[in-house]
């Protein structure tokens, strides 16, 4: 296997080749949160919007037309990228959580009744975790969670603890945002259809390091958004087996939605119109096309490797250190995400010191304050990589944390 | 220690990186915050870390002082706590109240240095202050 050329990657980024203050370089592990974004995808908004920018679906004139054709080119890419089997199962969306929103109220609409189950995660962001909770209460629903392993697996073994007739709706992430920890999507799928239930996705943190491979593994529906995979901010993706697009509602109305409008009812436009009310984020999702172009060039597998051997690396050397925790599972179940704590280090001091030698992580309860109870800390140091991290991002981030660990005095301090 | 004397030791500091390292030392001097204080209802909402705050009046003297305990498990955090305590030493409710505390905060730099959610924070621990002494100064005008 050939040597994944990480530099080579990191030179398209524009964001990442600065020189910062006291001649520091960046050092990116936020991905997570939101990755950088290739050169190519930057020019390719820049051409959007200085040679033939216009609104889509809507004028038949030079722009219009051309603006249409580069958006259904971003759908279809998108459509392969996801082993989707048509562009018009690829909805382009305001981000995940505006997607995952769309799909937990508009399948409530008719298919969660009083009495009925939805079946989520206690390592859901608060993005697939809030909307199912709401609409629990809204339609007297029940909220339950399948149960987990110490190590923050979800225990299968026990899911028919929690697994009942009344199940309507599994909804879980590909890969958590703070334990790393990836779920078993097609075993998933299996368990939901067994019982009559549908199985949605949160494809945030999975769909940028993996596959997806949404017709093998049966998902229902996935939502990702474009700005953790290189792409631009604004403009997320809600995929959809056929059906069950049309078995959901639209929960947000306007224009390019509808087939007619009469004064006292309307009827709706197919998918995926029927999800792209009013003027969609059409520079965004047409950088969101050449983004997943980025990707294939690069090549998602080899990203995947060389994300794992960051992990692994990472991990490794970071154990060193005492009085550490990781959370989550082994490396075999988990992809490019390290959470951690020190005893003795608080979250909050570390990010400060951190951030000096320009080492950017994420601190904090990353959005899932339930998980975060489990864990029982309100707060834990997030690293996560992306296609351009290499081992010097290591280094660096080693380093800082001796400097941390250094400045702040931790083994001679009585106030921990 | 005075804000005084904290602010023409913070100023003779080149840059932030050095500011940061003495709040961090400032932080490691604060008084000692008793165990049992460390409950639910002191806990200062909007911090990242946990922080406790307790005000009370101390009316020993012919004045009465506001007077602050607090205590963060964050070194950062209590070094903010310190530039607080410092500000607010030895100051009636009133003068706590007319205390200038974004000025001060803007003359350290700190507003630029500090991210949204630190900045919170602090915020956080000032309104409970503020608070606190103008639950004082209204309680005493309406007697």
């Amino acid at each position: 296997m050939t040597e994944f050329d990480y530099l080579s990657v990191r030179a398209q980024f524009p964001v990442l080749m600065q020189t910062l203050n006291r001649g520091l370089r960046p050092t990116f592990l936020d991905s997570g949160a939101s990755a950088q974004k290739p050169a190519c995808v930057i020019a390719k908004e820049r051409e959007v919007e200085e040679q033939y920018f216009a609104n889509a679906y809507r004028g038949r004139y030079l722009f219009g037309a051309r603006v249409d054709d580069e958006l259904e080119a971003a759908r279809q890419k998108v459509a392969v990228f996801l082993g989707a089997s048509s562009p018009q199962q690829v909805a382009f969306v305001p981000g995940c959580t505006a997607g995952l929103n769309m799909v937990a109220f508009g399948w409530a609409n008719k298919h969660i009744h009083p009495g009925d189950e939805i079946l989520i995660t206690l390592m859901e962001h608060h993005a697939n975790f809030v909307p199912w909770q709401q609409v629990a209460l809204e339609r007297s629903a029940n909220l339950r969670f399948i149960p987990m392993t110490d190590d923050g697996r979800l225990d299968l073994d026990r899911i028919d603890e929690v697994l009942t007739s009344r199940t309507k709706v599994i909804s879980v992430c590909g890969m958590s945002n703070v334990l790393g920890t990836i779920n078993p999507i097609a075993e998933l799928a299996k368990i939901a259809h067994s019982s009559g239930a549908i199985l949605v996705v949160d494809g945030a943190q999975s769909v940028p390091h993996m596959a997806s491979r949404v017709q093998e593994t049966d998902v229902d529906f996935l939502v990702f958004s474009g700005h953790k995979l290189y792409g631009p901010t604004g403009v997320g993706v809600l995929y959809g087996k056929a059906d069950r697009l049309e078995a959901l509602d639209p929960t947000v109305f306007g224009g390019h939605m509808i087939d007619r409008v009469w004064a006292d009812r309307s009827t709706w436009a197919t998918a995926p119109a029927k999800f792209e009310a009013g003027t969609l984020p059409i520079v965004q999702a047409i950088g969101l096309g050449a983004a997943v172009d980025w990707v294939n060039s690069v090549g998602l597998e080899a990203i995947h490797q060389h994300e794992q051997n960051l992990l692994a690396e990472a991990t490794r050397r970071l154990s060193d250190f005492p009085g550490i925790r990781i959370f989550g599972p082994g490396l075999e179940h988990k992809g490019a995400i390290l959470s951690f704590r020190f005893d003795d280090l608080h979250p909050e001091d570390l990010a400060l010191m951190l951030d000096r030698k320009a080492v950017f992580t994420r601190h904090g309860h990353h959005c899932t304050m339930p998980l975060h109870d489990l864990l029982g800390v309100s707060a834990t140091t997030r690293v996560s990589f992306g296609a351009y991290n290499g081992t010097d991002d290591i280094d660096a981030l080693v380093g800082a944390i001796e400097f941390a660990r250094e400045k702040l005095g931790v083994s001679g301090v009585q106030n921990k | 220690m005075t804000i005084q004397e904290l602010l023409s030791e913070y100023e003779e500091l080149v840059d932030w990186e050095e500011q940061c390292d003495y709040l961090i030392d400032i932080g490691r001097e604060l008084p000692v915050f008793p165990e049992e204080f460390k409950t639910d209802s002191n806990i200062v909402h909007g911090c990242q870390s946990r922080v406790w705050l307790v005000a009370g009046l101390d009316q020993s003297h012919d004045h009465e002082f506001v007077r602050l305990q607090a205590d963060s498990d964050a070194m950062i955090v209590r070094g903010l706590i310190a530039v607080l305590l410092a500000a607010y030493q030895n100051k009636t409710p009133q003068q706590v109240l007319d205390t200038d505390i974004e000025g001060l905060f803007e003359r350290m730099g700190l507003n630029r240095h500090l991210s949204s959610s630190r900045r919170n924070g602090l915020h956080g621990m000032v309104e409970r202050i503020r608070r606190y002494a103008s639950e004082i100064v209204g309680a005493e005008g309406s007697q």
